[in-house]
This record gives C-alpha cells, structure tokens and sequence, in this order.
C-alpha cells in the first residue's frame, strides 16, 4: 500500500476507536434528554465513576476482562438510577433551571467524592494480553477491535431493544409525549429509571473501556470527555438515538484529523468550534427534526 | 338498554363528592355520579364545564378529594398505570396518539398489563376487524394518520387494554359528520358487545341519542341527569346544548 493509503488508514482507524467511546457516552445524554428534555450534565462524571469501578474491581477484587466490564456497568447503572431519584425526580415538575442546576452540581459531587477517596491518579492494570498486528503497514492492536467491536455491539443492542422490545416502545412513547403514558398501563417512573440505568451502565462500559485505552485515571477526566460526548449528541440530533453514534463518529473523525495536521492543542477549540457552527447552521443536529409544538 | 334502577350489583362506577382543583382555581365542586355495567352514560356541557377534569379523576391522571370506586374497590391510592389493569381504559382529548411510534406499536403499547398472548393476538383482529383501516396502516408512524385514523386507533387502543369500562373523552372533535356517524355506531357495537362506556361530548345531539342516561354539567357541577332520550326533549337542553 502506498505511505498516503497507510497514513489515512491508521487515521480512520484511530478515528472509530475515539468515536466509539464519545459514542456510548453520548447515547446515555440523547437518551434522558428523549424522555425528560434534560441534559444531564453530571453523565460525564458517571463516565468517571464507571472507570474508577472498573479500578476497583481489577485491582481489589483481582477481576479478569468480562466480570470487571459487567461489574462496572452494573455499578454505573445503579449510581445513575440513584442520581435520578434522588436528584431529579423531586424535580420534575419544577423549573428546568432546577434541574440543570442540579445536574451540574451532582457532577462536582462525584468529581469532589471520588478525589476524597483516590487523591492521587489511578493505574488500570492491563486486563487484556495486547496483541499488535502489522497489516500492510497498518498497526492494529486486539484492545483497538475490542473496544470498536464491543461499542459496537452495544450500540447493536440498544437499537435493538430501543426499536422491538416494549421497554424501547414505551420509552419512545414517552419522548412523544408523557402525559397519557400511564393510561397504556406503562409505569412512568419505572420506564425512566430504565432509562437512566442503561445509558448510564453504558457510560460505566465507555469508562472501562477509556481506561483500557489510556489507563492513567482521575476524578476530573469525565469533564471534557463528557463535554465530546455532549457535542457528539447535538451533532447527531439530541434525543436521537442513532444521531448520537453518527454525531461521535463524526467528533472522533474530527479531532484524530485535527491531532494529524495541527498542534493536538488545537483539537478541542476545533471540538467546539464545531458546536457552535453546527448551532447556528442546524440547531436541531443532524437526524434531528426541528420540533413544531403539537397542538 | 338499562333502565338506571339495577341493583347494587350492576354497579360498575360510583363517583362521589368530586372536586378537582387546578392551581387553585376549582375546576369540579362535589359532582357524583353513578355508571351501572352494559350502560352507556353521557356527561355533556360546554367547554370548561369539567367534563374531561372528571375522566381524569378517574384514570389517576389529576389528584382529587371525594371518593372514585370502580367495581367496588377505592381507585383513590391507585396510581394511574395499574388503573388500567383493574379494567379502566380511557382515550383521553386529543386521542393522544404517539405520532413517533407506528400504529402497530401503538396497540402494542396498551397491551403493557397483559399476559394472556392468545387472547392479545384475538384483540388484534378484533381492532383490524372493527377498524379495517388500521390493518392497512399497519406500519405507518401515528403522526402521520388523519384525525378520523386516530380517532380509531386511540379506541383501537383502548380495546387492546381489555378494559370493562371505556372513557372517551369527545370522541367526534375534528371529525367530518359523517365520521361522527360511524365513529357513535361503533361506540354502540362495543357497547354491546359487554363494554360499559362513559361518554363525554360537547355533541350533545349524537351523544344523547346512544345514551342510557346523561347528566348535564355546567361550571363545575351536575345541574340535571336523566335518560338520554328524555334529556334530549328537555327545553332546558335544547336551548342551551342543542343549539333549538
């Protein structure tokens, strides 16, 4: 293959690796913001925690691969169902102000609590033996097709579950419109704790996964990963589901492009430059469709 | 067609003393009424009279005081999703449709409380029986039905709940005459074929002409009830509902 081929390659390669990450992570903010019309921006710490569950678990409890990822979107699923409990749920019906007000301030908490705990950054051990191959000039390391694969999968199964199985129908019929859910006999609470614990348990995979990839962890990383994956969903169209994994694609795509031909302090100006442009230009994003108000 | 005069245990709905308040303001003061089983019962005013305040009452949708007894048992401290499963189904104004979610998953949807898949693939055919339109639109989004479509899928709906009492808030809204015709006579099939239904219209013409019995609300309160019929002839209606 020619250099140029190999170069672009290894690029695009780089590109779905990132993109996959901002990807489960974007799907837990589009997915609340579908059903509650809320950002919650305390998500990118739940990111955080996820990785620092999946710590502990290979660390204290000397885990392997799978049992750590299971674990760690486990753990991430509860703290979610409990952040919206016992945060947002009091707030329903209260000004939206009240709400993000209060997400962000859930976020410092989880920032403030976990540096309480882990003062000092984290190692993640390697849980996976890193096999490198050489494709025609192309590297290509077993974690990268993990982590692509396995997002992917997830992604699969959400779609899945969000499209054909009556879980997905009663949270897309709460997207629509909330107010007559429950003469369907669909228990509203129940449908949003779901909701939350698996964009959430999502998240915690995204956070194992980052911390496979870049095993160097802290109780702020979850900020601007958080704000990526919040770009990506308004990229994709906030409250779509499948504009959410196009919209991380897309950022991933980006800032890989950016770090290849500019100084890579230029990629989050760029990141951002992004959101801005996109709002102006096509504020409902890209699958997203600009809402008239329903009579 | 039931005279209004059974005994206790024809007594599907009793609604007593109900008042419901919206920030305030009192929208129902101390209404009570009674629905007896195979009845059709009609609650006619004009708009803001509180008619739809009183079907919400009873589903669990809006808090109330007084007292809401379906089947004898206290709907009070039932929170509206189990309402449903008890054998209330209620299509609410304005149908509420979900637009984003295909007629087929609409129905599916009202099937959330059953279990028994036999009986859910037989009300399948029964709603695509009544509603050969429905079938056609099969895999269409909601949203993108005519006013008359949702009409029937919202009562399509209902059916797939197997509920034995049906709330149908102004089933003819927006509708052309001639589908407020087929939509009444079909109200009266599923009446006779065992559903209790309690109707609430501002076509007091249509609505008493199918009604066992009907009572009149204006601001809040129930100023006259009678047989449907009878409420039809009365001046005080005619002038003031059916527009003579």
């Amino acid at each position: 293959m020619s250099e140029g081929i190999v170069y672009w390659l290894q690029q695009a390669l780089n590109a779905l690796q990132l993109g996959s990450i901002y990807a489960l992570i974007a799907l837990g903010y589009t997915m609340v913001y579908g059903i509650l019309t809320m950002i919650n921006f305390a998500h990118g710490d739940v990111f955080m925690i996820g990785a620092f569950f999946c710590f502990l678990a290979a660390v204290y409890l000397g885990l392997p691969f799978v049992p750590t990822l299971l674990l760690t979107m486990l753990g991430a699923a509860l703290v979610g169902v409990m952040i919206e409990r016992l945060a947002y749920k009091p707030l329903r019906h209260a000004p939206r102000v009240s709400a993000i007000i209060t997400a962000l301030g859930i976020g410092i908490f989880l920032e403030n609590f976990t540096l309480a705990l882990a003062p000092y950054p984290k190692n993640i051990p390697p849980l996976l033996e890193n096999v490198t191959w050489d494709l025609g000039g192309v590297s290509l390391s077993s974690l990268q097709v993990i982590i692509i694969f396995l997002s992917l999968g997830l992604m699969f199964v959400l779609d899945y579950v969000v499209h054909r199985t009556p879980v997905g129908i009663a949270m897309r019929a709460i997207s629509w419109d909330k107010t007559f859910v429950p003469l369907m006999g669909v228990p509203l609470d129940l449908i949003i704790s779901v909701t939350f614990a698996i964009g959430a348990g999502l998240a915690g995979a995204a956070g194992t996964m980052y911390g496979l990839a870049y095993p160097v962890i802290d109780p702020y990383m979850g900020i601007m990963v958080g704000w990526k994956a919040f770009i990506s969903a308004v990229v994709g169209g906030i409250g779509n589901i499948r504009g959410a994994m196009i919209g991380a694609f897309i950022l991933g795509g980006v800032e890989i492009m950016v770090t290849a031909f500019f100084p890579s302090t230029y990629r989050d100006f760029v990141a951002f430059t992004l959101l801005l442009l996109l709002i102006v230009v096509r504020p409902y994003g890209i699958l997203g469709q600009p809402r008239t108000q329903k009579v | 067609m039931s005279n209004g005069t059974g005994g206790l245990e024809d007594l599907q709905l009793e609604v007593r003393d109900l008042e419901v308040h919206y920030d305030g303001i009192r929208a129902l003061h101390g209404v009570s009424f009674t629905v007896l089983k195979g009845e059709i019962v009609t609650l006619i005013g004009a708009n803001g009279a509180g008619k739809t305040s009183i079907l919400r009452a009873i589903s669990g949708l809006t808090p109330y005081n007084g007292a809401v007894v379906f089947e004898g048992q206290d709907l009070k401290r039932v929170p509206a999703h189990r309402i449903v499963g008890l054998g209330v189904a209620h299509v609410p104004e304005g149908r509420g449709i979900f637009g984003n979610l295909t007629v087929l998953e609409n129905l599916r949807l009202a099937t959330w409380q059953r279990t028994d898949k036999g009986e859910i693939a037989a009300d399948y055919d029964r709603v695509f029986t009544i509603f050969p339109r429905l079938s056609e639109r099969q895999r269409q989004p909601g949203g993108t039905l005519s006013g008359g479509e949702q009409q029937m899928l919202a009562v399509g709906r209902a059916l797939m709940s197997r509920g034995r009492l049906l709330l149908l808030d102004e089933p003819s809204m927006g509708l052309s005459p001639r589908l407020v015709q087929d939509i009444f006579r079909i109200i009266e099939d599923i009446n006779r074929s065992g559903t209790t239904i309690l109707l609430v219209e501002q076509n007091a013409n249509m609505a008493l002409r199918i009604a066992s019995r009907a009572y009149v609300l204006e601001t809040g309160g129930i100023i006259l009830s009678g047989a449907g019929r009878e409420l039809l002839g009365d001046p005080r209606v005619k002038e003031a509902y059916l527009g003579a």
